[in-house]
């Protein structure tokens, strides 16, 4: 519950000016952040040969608490002279308390320690006090050893899982080993790369080489599903095999499901359908949600098991229906999109398709749903106030359906989805003449870039470290 | 729409003529390139065993043809081959058919238009030897695969003839021009299916690029099955014809404008396989 205070405290403030403004209204300001608390992290100094590896040390902890957009993080222009390196420090008189938590820093918390190279390791000794605490022994939250190789890579791990230690009291999840999947073209052709969380380590994850997009990772972690343009064995006739465009038909889109263990494609049998697309993993990392016109009709929302057996149709409409997206808590609550009404709009129903009721107004086009880890909220793209095709990122409390503006006129913004944290959202945005990937605290703020080679589109944050 | 209802009357018959040309032009080379690359194709043979220079010289050194040979020993009407020697111990080397005398180590390209043998004699203080090889010219090979062939014909025919159904943003429905350019596609497709019973056409359905890449694959979807069964309907048999969305995919234009986008709300299409 902790994780989303920052959340929960941003949509309730923008509840309240919705309400203030009328029904429906949508804020266009920047909605205000609430109380984070406050931190101290003060650089720490090493013995002997450690010290050289202190700049990446020190830089790591500060952005990875920084970047994890729940802590107000103190300028270090104005903390004390007296840095403390270890619990000890302030009973001798020297730096006390109220040095950090009373005026210029007025800190909540304060991260100190040091590290020492032993035994060709770096030790880092890492504590988290209250200072707001008057008794040292009720003070210390953390005091931990940490471990690492005496190089670079080292210091930079025990950096990030002290930083971790530090986010998980308060409520945070850390992103450190979170991998980013998401559809690049930078090979020539649209495939399946990841990255890490702050977009270092962008691997290519298929070679397909037709069109491959639309990815989606299991809960679990284990798997990933995606939709791709089979290309067509070569031709019936042997003349045809000259020409380069025949050898290049592509057959009718198909789902693919891998194993992001082996990277192997696992068995999945599409149904005979003019167009098979993945959408969603069930909680369960055993079920996929998938669009298809198995029926033979317009597309429509149906349910598979990770094989393509056991299909359940769960849509029976004359229209379009795609994007099924599942709540994360609940398993049995699904947001989709609708051709129903004209143009698309988001959509709740069940799991066994009753209970449709529709979540966005109807104005312009409301597409790619995404469920924040607790099942309260949605991510969209929306065009309401804009011309067609100029989305902006959105977040509705699904309860309440008040929503929340996080871009404002940037470029193209789509396909939002959240980090397991709950307080990032990843989307796509053509800002110039290329789309990238970029992340930004679901307030709207922090926006962070991650891409830059080629297009980059679609992103799916998942807890995998494949 | 009405907009570009209108802009659609006369931009897009424009464009949907000279695609197909510059991509018959393309093909016409492809062919061309394909035959000429196969016409070359024949492995050259192994070359024949050389006279090992060591064996048995006669006492007074006599003139040696160390080698003589034609590569490739076969050849078509029109290619060269290359003729490679080696002597030794001669002051008088000359080979027939025209090309006279030679230096002890040469080359020299034939073009015989015949199975013609060549014979290097070679005369020296210690007597003379002499050694043939023939080039064997091939009968004219094969034509290349013309653009008389049935299925590439149908595929011409298709890429110059075909028209695309234009539709309206947001939606599937045949409007009026749609159905016009489809009935005329429908005619055409007969006169193929007439000349290749095999023929197969693929009904590509595509989106401009202002909706979600999601809703567009299934919106891509809905145009091309409208067109196909628009043809079915004018008796364009069923089993011809496949579907395929390629959504905002594989847009033929890619300006931020109503022109372009009215080009890229289509159904189109392309020979299958």
């Amino acid at each position: 519950m902790k994780r989303n205070i920052l959340l929960t405290i941003l949509i309730a403030g923008a509840s309240a000016a919705v309400y203030a403004q009328g029904q429906g209204g949508i804020r266009s300001d920047v909605v205000k952040t609430g109380e984070k608390p406050t931190i101290a992290v003060p650089d720490l100094r090493g013995s002997g040969d450690a010290q050289k590896l202190m700049g990446v040390f020190n830089s790591t902890l500060f952005n990875d608490l920084q970047g994890s957009g729940q802590l107000k993080m103190i300028p270090k222009t104005l903390y004390p002279v007296q840095v403390p390196q270890q619990p000890s420090d302030f009973r001798q008189g020297g730096p006390s308390f109220a040095d950090w938590s009373g005026p210029p820093p007025n800190a909540n918390y304060l991260a100190f320690g040091y590290t020492a190279a032993q035994n060709n390791q770096i030790v880092l000794y890492g504590w988290l006090f209250d200072v707001r605490q008057t008794n040292p022994s009720s003070a210390q939250l953390i005091g931990k050893i940490y471990l690492g190789s005496l190089d670079e890579a080292g210091s930079r791990k025990v950096a990030q899982e002290f930083a971790a230690d530090i986010l998980k009291q308060f409520g945070a999840t850390s992103l450190i080993g979170t991998r980013i999947y998401f559809v690049s073209d930078r090979s020539g052709q649209k495939e399946i790369w990841s990255m890490n969380y702050d977009g270092s380590d962008q691997k290519q994850f298929t070679n397909y080489r037709s069109i491959t997009t639309f990815p989606a990772v299991s809960p679990d972690g284990t798997k990933i599903a995606f939709t791709t343009y089979p290309i067509l064995a070569s031709s019936r006739n042997a003349n045809a095999a000259q020409f380069g465009k025949q050898a290049q038909n592509l057959g009718q889109p198909q789902i693919y499901v891998h194993s992001l263990e082996s990277g192997r494609k696992l068995v999945y049998y599409n149904q005979q359908a003019s167009m098979n697309a993945a959408s969603d993993f069930l909680p369960d990392s055993r079920h996929l949600l998938i669009y298809s016109t198995a029926n033979a009709g317009f597309s429509q929302i149906y349910e598979t098991d990770l094989d393509g057996g056991e299909l359940h149709r769960i849509t029976h409409s004359g229209s379009l229906e795609v994007e099924p997206k599942v709540n994360p808590k609940t398993g049995q609550d699904l947001v989709f999109v609708s051709g129903r009404g004209g143009t698309p709009q988001i959509y709740r129903m069940s799991i066994d398709g009753t209970d449709v009721s529709r979540l966005t107004t109807g104005e312009g086009d409301a597409v790619n749903p995404a469920w924040s880890p607790d099942g309260q909220h949605i991510a969209f793209s929306w065009t309401r106030g804009f011309e067609p095709g100029n989305f902006n990122i959105f977040v509705m409390d699904v309860a309440s359906r008040d929503v929340v503006q996080l871009t404002h006129g940037a470029g193209r913004n789509e396909n939002p989805g959240w980090a397991p944290d709950g307080v990032h959202v990843v989307f796509s945005s053509k800002r110039g003449r290329t789309t990238q990937i970029y992340t930004m605290l679901a307030d709207g703020s922090q926006v962070q870039p991650l891409t830059t080679q080629g297009n980059n589109e679609k992103p799916v944050w998942s807890k995998s470290t494949q | 729409m009405t907009d570009s209802s209108r802009l659609h009357a006369s931009k897009p018959g424009a464009v949907t003529l000279v695609a197909p040309l510059l991509f018959t032009v393309v093909l016409f080379m492809v062919v061309l390139f394909a035959a000429s690359c196969a016409k070359k194709a024949p492995p050259p043979p192994p070359p024949p065993p050389s006279t090992p220079i060591a064996t048995a010289p006669p006492t007074t050194a006599g003139p040696v043809i160390a080698s003589f040979t034609a590569e490739p020993s076969t050849i078509e009407p029109g290619q060269s081959s290359t003729l490679r020697w080696s002597i030794s111990n001669a002051t008088d080397m000359s080979i027939d058919h025209g090309i006279g005398a030679v230096q002890s180590q040469g080359m020299r390209q034939v073009f015989p238009r015949t199975s013609t043998s060549y014979a290097l004699t070679v005369r020296g203080p210690g007597g003379m030897d002499s050694r043939s090889v023939t080039v064997e010219v091939s009968n004219a090979p094969p034509p290349p695969p013309t653009v008389r062939s049935p299925q590439i014909s149908g595929n011409e025919l298709l890429s110059q003839q075909g028209q695309d159904a234009y539709f309206d943003y947001d939606m599937s429905e045949i409007r009026s021009d749609g159905r016009d350019a489809l009935t005329r596609d429908a005619a055409l497709l007969k006169q193929i299916l007439q000349q290749d019973p095999n023929f197969s056409v693929v009904v590509e359905g595509h989106c401009d690029e202002r909706g979600s890449a999601e809703y567009n694959l299934a919106l891509g979807d809905r145009r091309a099955t409208a067109a196909k069964d628009f043809l079915v309907q004018l008796g364009v048999p069923a089993d011809h014809l496949k579907t395929i969305s390629y959504g905002k995919e594989r847009p033929q234009c890619t300006d931020a404008s109503e022109n372009c986008w009215q080009k890229n709300r289509r159904a189109h299409l392309s020979a299958g396989q």
